[in-house]
């Protein structure tokens, strides 16, 4: 381990830890999971959900788009990097993202973070197989073809 | 009001922890994925410090009677582990392969503008709404089915 591996260990568990943060407070807050494909997908046809429901979704919305910006200028730095495969593959992934997500009820956030973080078998069941799912993509594209 | 605005507080952690953590820069993520080459154990990290912080806070929260703007609080109910869940989980991993993003970090990256990103979101947006009519026509036809 070098200082510097430390050191972005210790940025990448800051970063975790406002992640649990951002939930948490919606929690607190708003009595609701943080899963950002149920937040998309619930403002989305059919069936969005009612007005009542629509605000706080849209604003959570605007601020994570606002995240970013905010984190490159205290900084300097730019955290957003560019995509890394064509657009055709890029338009594969987000349909694949898209659907897989609204039929395994969620993603990273809702699984991943809230749904472990509750001891959930079956978002423990979900995160273990999209990281297996992930990987072996990966390992696929990078390594065998 | 107060909800638009703890909204968007929330939105704006969880877009800020995203940016901090690498999250919203594919490479990074793609590098943890990549087990066989030169693994990036970062994203270990993240996910440690998010899940301590949550486990921690939904404890203390879980002890308040109602959340502050809501009339209850929506803990998820579902046990099952059936095919659609480790079926669509499947899916869902191999597109965050392909890509390097999952859709907060997506939505999040969406500032930039890149047309890469937005091609992405737009198609991730289709997708859901595309799974959610197959799965109201599904339910649609066991009603019929059911009443027939």
């Amino acid at each position: 381990m070098t200082p510097d591996m430390i050191q972005i260990w210790l940025i990448a568990l800051a970063g975790g830890a406002l992640i649990g943060l951002a939930a948490v407070w919606l929690m607190l807050f708003q009595g609701r999971i943080m899963g950002i494909s149920g937040i998309l997908a619930a403002l989305l046809p059919p069936a969005p959900a009612g007005a009542g429901d629509r605000g706080w979704r849209v604003a959570f919305l605007v601020g994570l788009v606002l995240g970013p910006v905010v984190v490159a200028a205290v900084t300097g730095g730019n955290p957003v990097g560019a995509p890394v495969v064509s657009p055709p593959m890029l338009i594969l992934a987000g349909l694949l993202v898209g659907m897989g997500t609204v039929l395994g009820s969620g993603c990273t956030s809702g699984h991943g973070v809230c749904g472990l973080s509750r001891l959930s078998l079956r978002s423990l069941a979900a995160t273990l197989t999209f990281m297996a799912t992930g990987a072996a993509t990966v390992f696929v594209v990078r390594h065998l073809i | 009001m107060r909800s638009l605005i703890s909204g968007l507080i929330s939105g704006l952690i969880f877009g800020a922890g995203l940016a901090l953590a690498g999250m919203t820069d594919p490479a990074v993520v793609l590098g943890f994925l990549d087990v066989a080459g030169a693994w990036n154990p970062a994203l270990a990290f993240v996910m440690g410090g998010a899940v301590i912080v949550t486990f921690s806070g939904y404890r203390l929260v879980r002890r308040r009677g109602r959340p502050v703007l809501a009339a209850s609080f929506s803990w998820p109910t579902a046990t099952q582990i059936d095919r659609r869940l480790i079926g669509g989980a499947a899916l869902f991993g191999i597109g965050w392969g392909l890509a390097g993003y999952c859709p907060g970090p997506a939505v999040a990256s969406l500032g930039s503008g890149a047309p890469g990103v937005v091609a992405f979101v737009v198609a991730m947006l289709f997708g859901m709404v595309l799974m959610r009519m197959i799965a109201r026509g599904r339910q649609l036809g066991a009603r019929i089915a059911r009443s027939g």
